[in-house]
């Protein structure tokens, strides 16, 4: 390894970095004097400009993985490539979303932060080594938190930043020291290293530290995709965050943790592809529970199970739509999770689980917007805010039936094929008894689900208004929202689209 | 030809949606333009079917990945209920002729459904067949939703959610079929032929059945129809019970049926009489028969005796499917259709030319009103129709529960008796509401009469008069030459019992 590899393997970060530092400079520089207007959209557009500059640098840098010796850092292209990429689109989208919200004067100092959490999911999308990962979601999660303060003068905003914030030093705590158990146990943090000692460790007996291991990282990345039962801080973050900056936790971060579950999942399947061989030489039969997988695994589908019922049935009771969709993204990372608990050797799994969760980054970002524009119309993100919509502001209307729809899974809008895709793969893996009453479950919890999206387009649609007045958006935040919609119905009638790009890297 | 039914359908409803607000007559105008042409190509669709097998419209790979195509096809079944689609989109936009609240929405969701249902009719890929399904069920929402009377919120939220549970178990079923075949192809078709194990087809055809059952308004979960029926506008509930109940009894015997004929042999065992799931569905459709027509007997508001007529009629259909022979599954499609014209024709009458006019529902307030006299129109409009909805020679009704009762003699002959009971009851409920509604001689009390003598009911319109002298005609013209639609369903029908071949 030496600094033109390091440099050529993290191009893409060091876009977004230049970026950032480019805008910050730009802003509190050049632009100190202008207009508050001038200054978020200048801000904004050289955001995505970053963004644009880094999803060529994964192009480029595709090939180019970083090891250190023998162990990978950072690995390169697959669905590495794929969430990269994603998270820079989706980036980019939370960026525009910017251009048409007045909660902050900082306009540079927000998108640099922006910038530099989405290079900390750039790491954490790529990296297989305990340390980077570690480095990767705590640049993205430090982000977070300030994104979620950001909106100063709002007191909920400050509340749901430190409620945030403590869950996460807490769960980045245990992380912490489930790593820490995992490298007394291998003496490695190469995950693939590990994954292939706690086989042997637990062939030779050292299977419950190993198991303490595993649930205190479950509980560290539970934290990050917002599972049950480590999904508390997620209502109120979503509830008191600025709307940009939900919708920017809401999908990049989602993204990039689950890249990262991808990561772990590839390695340990592939692992056991070459135990299949030292089995006969070495260890004679496999016992039950060997290795990492079968816990991990079981652990997941709990987290899954959990996250599915309690997501879905929480959401039900809401009456706020930021808490609403809280709760509608636990469910959906319960499904995804669902996915991850049953991870198939081919890359059929890592395929429709990025499918899911690039789509569903996607539909919630539109959410977001839509909800930020009512909220600032209305001063609420209750459900009776939404009152009347299709006569205040039809095009917004349309947007929202569209992304709500797709979210529950009606096809032909994108969501459908996410959650087929993904069950798909799940019943691929086995067609037991177990994995296919877990995808009858979360069938059924989806009939649920349908319920609560109803019930905002049923105010939006039937009920009638009280307040008729127009409800105006900015122009760049409706092409936004209208480009999202169009991009969910259009990926919804012909998903070999996006299917047919995800597989070609 | 036939594919068009449903690319007009949502490309009208499209131009609906982005019509200018406010201009209802052109709303209505382009609706029934729609609906006509649509009508059109369903009709030449069919003239051009005759005599002929399957024939596949369109097949392209859709998702190569899993091997989804977009294949449209069409035998003689799918000609039928085309056909009836089209005559009940026709109809339905006639009789909502006097919509003014959100025009233009309204005939977008309109349309938007009427596209589901064709695409359903013609899909034979089970997950294009699946996706039209689907999309059916949310235009029905705010249809029902917004522009619909008696608790329509209630209602709608129902029968969102029952389609919904429904639809899930159909998508379980789908993924588990998809999953064990290994075919690696979703066209009914190949998964027809794919051999899927017997102990497989055994779980799975309940479990696909009973969600397709659902929305055929199959006893125990038919409750969505009434209260849906009820709270829906008139020519939604018209589409309800018209199409979209089809919807269902369509996918049981096309998925159900077709993919998982193993599921229907018996279990080995027998539980008091019942040994296998055919039983147990055969039984459930006969409860569905007598105890719809019981319930319709006992109804005071007029739209729910039609409500729970639908339940008894579907009932027929589904004991249909169960016959598993040719007689009897020619009589369900037969009963499909008639049901689809008849109900249409009630749910028309009682919905847009009574209670628009009448502002009521209820028996016993219709009674005092004399409204055989004041609107005879309608009265004997109600009388034909009847006559239809009871099964008298001469009506379609007649030829398709007749052949439904000798298919079920056929096969086991106490289902027989035991419908026939729900034909009798049938009558009289058919009976009390009418009399109750149009003949009481009951006089209004002297506080009940209006003063000034009664106010006028307003006359009947053009589209009322062409609406049901449409439906009256097709259900007098199938009554009295079923060969017309008998020649093309009984080669569908005899192919898919052959095992799915041609």
């Amino acid at each position: 390894m030496n600094y033109a590899d390091l440099f050529r393997a993290t191009l893409p970060e060091t876009a977004l970095e230049i970026a950032a530092l480019l805008v910050v400079i730009v802003d509190l520089g050049l632009l100190r004097k202008a207009a508050l207007k001038t200054r978020v959209a200048i801000a904004a557009l050289l955001g995505v400009a970053g963004c644009a500059a880094a999803f060529w640098a994964v192009y480029v840098a595709g090939s180019a993985g970083l090891s250190a010796g023998d162990d990978l850092l950072l690995s390169a292209g697959g669905f590495t490539s794929v969430a990269q990429a994603g998270i820079l689109v989706l980036t980019a989208l939370t960026l525009l979303l910017l251009i048409g919200s007045v909660f902050t004067r900082h306009a540079g100092e927000y998108v640099a932060v922006v910038l530099m959490a989405a290079a900390g999911g750039l790491v954490v999308a790529s990296a297989q080594d305990l340390l980077v990962i570690f480095v990767g979601l705590e640049l993205l999660s430090l982000g977070l938190y300030i994104l979620t303060a950001f909106a100063k003068s709002s007191g909920k905003s400050a509340e749901a930043a430190m409620k945030y914030y403590l869950f996460g030093g807490m769960s980045a705590a245990f992380l912490l020291f489930g790593f820490s158990y995992l490298y007394g146990i291998s003496g490695s943090t190469n995950l693939h290293k590990i994954l292939l000692a706690s086989f042997y460790s637990s062939a030779s007996g050292g299977a419950p530290l190993l198991y303490v291991a595993l649930v205190m990282i479950a509980a560290g990345l539970g934290f990050k995709v917002a599972a049950v039962p480590f999904h508390l801080w997620a209502p109120d973050t979503y509830e008191g965050a600025p709307a940009p900056a939900a919708a920017f936790i809401a999908s990049v971060s989602k993204v990039a943790s689950f890249a990262l579950l991808i990561s772990i999942g590839t390695a340990s399947v592939h692992l056991l592809d070459g135990v299949h061989e030292l089995r006969l030489v070495a260890i004679g039969p496999l016992p039950k529970y060997l290795g990492v997988w079968i816990p991990w695994s079981l652990i997941l589908t709990l987290l899954a199970a959990a996250s599915m019922v309690l997501g879905n049935l929480a959401a039900l009771a809401q009456i706020s739509v930021r808490r609403l969709l809280a709760y509608s993204a636990i469910a959906h990372a319960g499904y995804i999770l669902l996915g991850l608990a049953f991870f198939s050797h081919s890359n059929a799994s890592a395929n429709a689980i990025l499918y899911y969760v690039l789509t569903y980054g996607l539909t919630t970002i539109g959410a977001f917007g839509v909800v930020s524009v009512v909220e600032r119309a209305t001063g609420s993100d209750k459900l009776d805010a939404f009152l009347g919509l299709h006569k205040r502001n039809p095009l917004l209307a349309a947007v929202l039936l569209v992304l709500f729809l797709s979210l529950a899974g009606i096809p032909p809008l994108v969501g459908f094929w996410a959650k087929f895709n993904l069950f798909a793969a799940v019943l691929g893996v086995s067609a037991g008894a177990v994995p296919f009453g877990l995808v009858a479950l979360a069938l059924a919890l989806s009939a649920v689900s349908l319920y609560y999206y109803l019930q905002v387009l049923k105010r939006a649609y039937v009920m009638q208004a009280v307040d008729e007045s127009p409800i105006k958006a900015h122009p760049v935040t409706m092409a936004v929202l209208v480009a999202i919609a169009a991009a969910v119905v259009a990926l919804g009638c012909f998903p070999a689209l996006l299917q047919g790009w995800i597989a070609s890297f | 030809m036939l594919a068009w039914t449903i690319y007009l359908s949502f490309a009208g409803a499209l131009v609906e949606a982005l019509l200018p607000k406010g201009k209802a007559g052109l709303a209505r105008w382009f609706a029934l333009a729609v609906a006509v042409l649509g009508l059109a190509h369903a009709v030449g669709g069919f003239a051009a079917g005759m005599g002929q097998g399957r024939m596949i419209i369109v097949d392209v790979p859709w998702v190569p990945t899993m091997g989804v195509h977009y294949l449209l096809a069409a035998d003689g079944i799918s000609r039928v209920l085309v056909l009836l689609t089209g005559l009940a989109a026709v109809a339905g936009v006639l009789f909502s002729w006097n919509i003014e609240y959100r025009t233009n929405e309204f005939f977008a969701f309109y349309l938007a459904l009427i596209g589901g249902v064709y695409g359903v009719f013609l899909s034979f890929d089970l997950f294009l067949l699946f996706v039209f399904y689907e999309i059916a069920i949310v235009p029905k929402y705010f249809l029902i939703a917004i522009w619909g009377s008696t608790r329509r919120e209630y209602g709608a939220m129902k029968l969102a959610l029952y389609s919904f549970a429904g639809s899930a178990m159909v998508l379980i079923g789908l993924l588990a079929a998809y999953t064990t075949s290994g075919s690696h192809s979703t066209s009914l078709i190949d998964l027809a032929h794919a051999g899927l194990p017997v102990s497989f087809q055994m779980w799975c055809f309940p479990l696909v059945f009973t969600g397709f059952a659902i929305l055929a308004g199959m006893w125990p979960f038919h409750t969505w129809a009434p209260t849906g029926h009820v709270a829906a506008p008139t020519a939604a509930s018209m589409l309800l019970a018209g199409v979209v109940m089809k919807l269902g009894a369509y996918g049981c015997l096309r998925v159900g049926i077709w993919l998982f004929p193993h599921g229907l042999d018996p279990w080995g065992f027998s539980l008091i009489g019942i040994g296998s799931w055919r039983d147990v569905f055969a039984l459930l459709a006969v409860i569905g028969i007598v105890y719809g027509a019981l319930v319709a007997l006992a109804q005071t508001d007029f739209k729910f005796v039609i409500g729970y007529s639908s339940v008894s009629h579907m009932g027929f259909v589904l004991l249909g499917l169960m016959t598993l022979n040719q007689i009897g599954m020619t009589g369900a499609v037969m009963q499909m259709f008639s049901h689809g014209i008849i109900a249409g024709l009630l749910f028309a009458i009682v919905g847009r030319v009574v209670y628009e006019r009448t502002h009521t529902r209820q028996l016993a307030e219709l009674e005092k009103m004399h409204l055989g006299k004041r609107l005879p129109f309608a009265a004997w409009a109600f009388v034909i129709a009847g006559m239809a909805s009871m099964g008298l020679p001469g009506f379609s009704g007649f030829v398709a529960e007749l052949q439904v009762l000798v298919g079920a003699w056929i096969a086991k002959p106490w289902w027989t008796i035991a419908a026939g009971v729900g034909i009798v009851i049938g009558v009289a409920y058919t009976w009390r509401a009418l009399q109750k509604a149009f003949f009481s001689d009951r006089l209004p009390t002297p506080e009940e009469h209006p003063k000034t003598g009664w106010p006028d009911l307003g006359a009947i319109t053009w589209p009322e008069y062409t609406g049901v002298a449409l439906l009256v005609g097709v259900s007098l013209f199938v009554g009295l030459y079923p060969r017309i639609l008998l020649d093309t369903i009984e080669p569908a029908v005899k192919a898919l019992l052959a095992g799915g071949g041609q």
